[in-house]
């Protein structure tokens, strides 16, 4: 049971910034005329830096993934977690050989059936049953093998009634079952999983984890599975690892990448200013203030539930601007959404020289006990972002109380309790 | 470490050796291939009123416009033979091999979806499309042969003669050469897709400098200075050589015939290695 059945060797990708268009045939010549003719190392595989989303790139090339180095047991379920960008995707898109590496190789045992995004190669015009030998043969099953997993596929994705109907006439959620059923039947020695559990309902995705979990314990094949659903994750994986800026920061049992992973994403106490970050240059910031002060953790509860923003600095241009802040919770999933310039097209012209924004939000008073990241942005709706504090104030809302004192954890209460 | 000296059963690595072209693999995905071809002929006339019928309708009825306008207005004359046998051998042979250039020219564009997702031997996309072709060019032969018994019944003066055993060897051309180019532009368009637009037109000039609408013996009497041009052509010999061998009119040479088969090598040889060398990275530019 302890032999690898996936091992990574120094895997690094590339990509390049921008369209592909003017001035890559240039570069294409001078790569061309670097390697083939004087004999020399790739030069566009040396200017490439780390790929940080937030800061804008110096470089015309990035490293979605840099260096990694893993070894995947057999029979194992490995998570992997990380910040949008860090590198997730690439990796399945690597292992599932959609996408070559730049460096480094994989060294792989069996068969991988990949299960990257919905509704993997569907014929919309062909029925389902169709779709199902079409599927499982673009994922390498002989006709033989899926007509005897046949009845078992149909019955896991619980579509028999429309077996004989176009899929394009399927909804979302049938057609990712479907596709789910048939590379969960496939019986591969490797199975890649991103994020499809998000489309399906909550009893499928417990079928689903099941079935995974099936996969990986009774038949002893190696599932490597990408989500932030920290749940699922916990509940699946018996190992982790952590993404970021295409490295490997963390590979441990799942608790402690977990716990890694949202400490990591967790504010500590500062000013809020410290997470500026300018995407336009003729701003600049002086301070920022929530509730008149300058610091990053605030705590509201029912009976103080404004929240006061005020944005004062320099604008070397005249400038329409306008506030959007974002209220994510710990798992980093969007909330809430602040936007009067959406909501009322309330977007104000500010002159050139000094600028005063000031927003009062008034939060509804039956939040219930939560905490917040928020992402404040100033912009000008749907046309460009001006500036922005990302994941910059931790917001700790006490949370509406019952007639004799109870606490609602949003946890198990929502983010709301109605009245 | 006893894990260096197992057998892999594969390596994932930045580039692939050039003629790595993994026949072995395209054979055992052979059942996506049968289901590729099968989807094709399926779709084809799904949620039609006519169906199947769809695949005489087109040539039929461009054998009536093409014996109206090069047969009747332009005069230009058939060797003899009637223009319907004449125009609709032409058209046949002459589709099968512009559909397959025109489809698999477009296979990276047209599947990037299923391709971004899910690794099988890219190559499989192309002969599926030169395969279904052929299948429906087989079809559209029955209408062939029903307008030639009709013709022979009547006592034209068509004969088949031992030539139309070669039969095969065109097939091999037409389908080579639609392939072969097929897949050395849809290699080049991944990146630069100005090709595309020249395919189409292309391919539409191209049918004048093959026997399509006209015989050979016509271009030889009044443009002999032109007829390099389209002795070089490589589907020369194949229009020619099945007028000959079915009809027995037009010219044959073993020459000519021997010349596409090894021009065909080439160019099937030439687009497997630059196919092969796009599919690895094609993702990232597509």
């Amino acid at each position: 049971m302890s032999d690898t059945a996936i091992k990574f060797e120094n895997i690094s990708k590339q990509y390049r910034l921008g369209t592909i268009g003017t001035g890559t045939l240039s570069h294409d010549l001078n790569r061309w005329w670097t390697i083939n003719v004087r004999g020399k190392e790739d030069p566009y595989l040396k200017v490439g830096q780390v790929n940080d989303r937030e800061a804008k790139s110096t470089s015309d090339y990035v490293w979605a993934l840099q260096d990694i180095d893993l070894e995947v047991k057999q029979g194992e379920v490995l998570g992997i977690i990380g910040n949008n960008g860090a590198g997730k995707s690439t990796l399945l898109k690597i292992l599932s050989r959609v996408t070559n590496p730049s460096t480094g190789r994989i060294l792989a045992h069996g068969r991988i059936a990949s299960l990257l995004e919905v509704g993997t190669g569907f014929h919309p015009e062909l029925t389902g049953r169709e779709n199902i030998y079409m599927n499982g043969s673009i994922m390498g099953m002989t006709k033989t093998e899926i007509t005897s997993k046949f009845d078992e596929i149909v019955e896991f994705a619980g579509v028999e009634k429309y077996i004989d109907t176009p899929v394009k006439r399927y909804s979302s959620g049938m057609t990712v079952r479907l596709g789910f059923a048939i590379a969960a039947h496939m019986e591969p020695e490797i199975l890649v999983v991103d994020e499809v559990l998000a489309v399906g309902d909550a009893e499928f995705q417990k079928k689903a984890i099941g079935k995974m979990q099936d996969v990986s314990n009774y038949q002893g094949r190696t599932v490597l599975f990408v989500s932030h659903n920290m749940g699922a994750i916990e509940q699946l994986c018996s190992r982790a690892i952590s993404l970021d800026k295409g490295k490997i920061n963390l590979s441990g049992t799942t608790n402690e990448v977990i716990n890694h992973y949202l400490k990591n994403n967790s504010i500590v106490e500062g000013k809020i200013i410290d997470s500026l970050k300018i995407h336009n240059h003729q701003i600049s910031i002086e301070s920022i203030t929530i509730n008149q002060s300058p610091n990053n953790i605030i705590v509201i509860n029912p009976h103080e539930n404004r929240l006061t923003i005020n944005i004062k600095g320099y604008l070397s241009e005249g400038k329409k601007m306008s506030l959007e802040i974002r209220f994510y919770d710990q798992l980093e999933h969007l909330q809430m959404l602040f936007s009067p310039g959406h909501l009322y097209e309330n977007i104000k012209f500010f002159e050139k020289g000094q600028f005063e924004i000031s927003e009062t939000i008034v939060l509804p008073d039956s939040l219930t006990k939560n905490e917040f990241k928020l992402t404040i942005d100033v912009t000008r709706p749907n046309i460009e972002k001006l500036f922005s504090f990302r994941n910059s104030v931790k917001l700790i809302c006490k949370g509406i109380q019952g007639y004799s004192g109870l606490e609602f954890p949003a946890s198990n209460c929502g983010l709301l309790m109605l009245r | 470490m006893s894990d260096i000296n197992k057998e892999w059963d594969f390596i994932i690595e930045p580039k692939g050796s050039m003629f790595n072209l993994n026949l072995k693999e395209v054979w055992h995905y052979k059942d996506l291939l049968e289901m590729y071809i099968k989807r094709d002929i399926v779709t084809f006339y799904k949620q039609t009123l006519l169906g199947p019928l769809w695949f005489f309708i087109q040539p039929f009825f461009t054998t009536i416009v093409f014996m109206f306008v090069f047969g009747g207005l332009a005069g230009i004359p058939t060797d003899g033979i009637p223009q319907p046998l004449f125009y609709l051998s032409g058209i046949c042979l002459w589709n099968y091999f512009s559909e397959s250039l025109i489809k698999t020219s477009d296979t990276f564009y047209t599947n990037q979806a299923v391709f971004g997702k899910v690794y099988f031997p890219r190559l499989i996309v192309p002969l599926s499309v030169t395969i279904s072709g052929l299948l429906k060019m087989l079809i559209q032969l029955f209408l062939f042969a029903g307008v030639y018994i009709y013709f022979l019944s009547k006592g034209a003066s068509i004969e088949i003669n031992r030539y139309a055993f070669l039969f095969p060897v065109l097939i091999f051309i037409l389908a080579g050469l639609g392939l072969g180019f097929g897949i050395i532009i849809s290699s080049m368009t991944t990146k630069y897709r100005d090709l595309k637009f020249l395919v189409a037109f292309a391919i539409q000039l191209w049918m004048y400098f093959t026997p399509v609408i006209y015989p050979l013996s016509v271009m030889e009497g009044n443009y002999k200075k032109y007829m390099w041009l389209i002795q070089a052509n490589p589907l020369t010999a194949v229009l020619e050589t099945f007028k000959y061998g079915f009809l027995g009119r037009g010219s044959f040479s073993w020459f000519a015939l021997g010349y596409s088969v090894i021009f065909t090598f080439f160019i099937l040889l030439l687009g497997t290695w630059i196919f092969n060398r796009v599919e690895r990275s094609f993702m990232d530019v597509v």
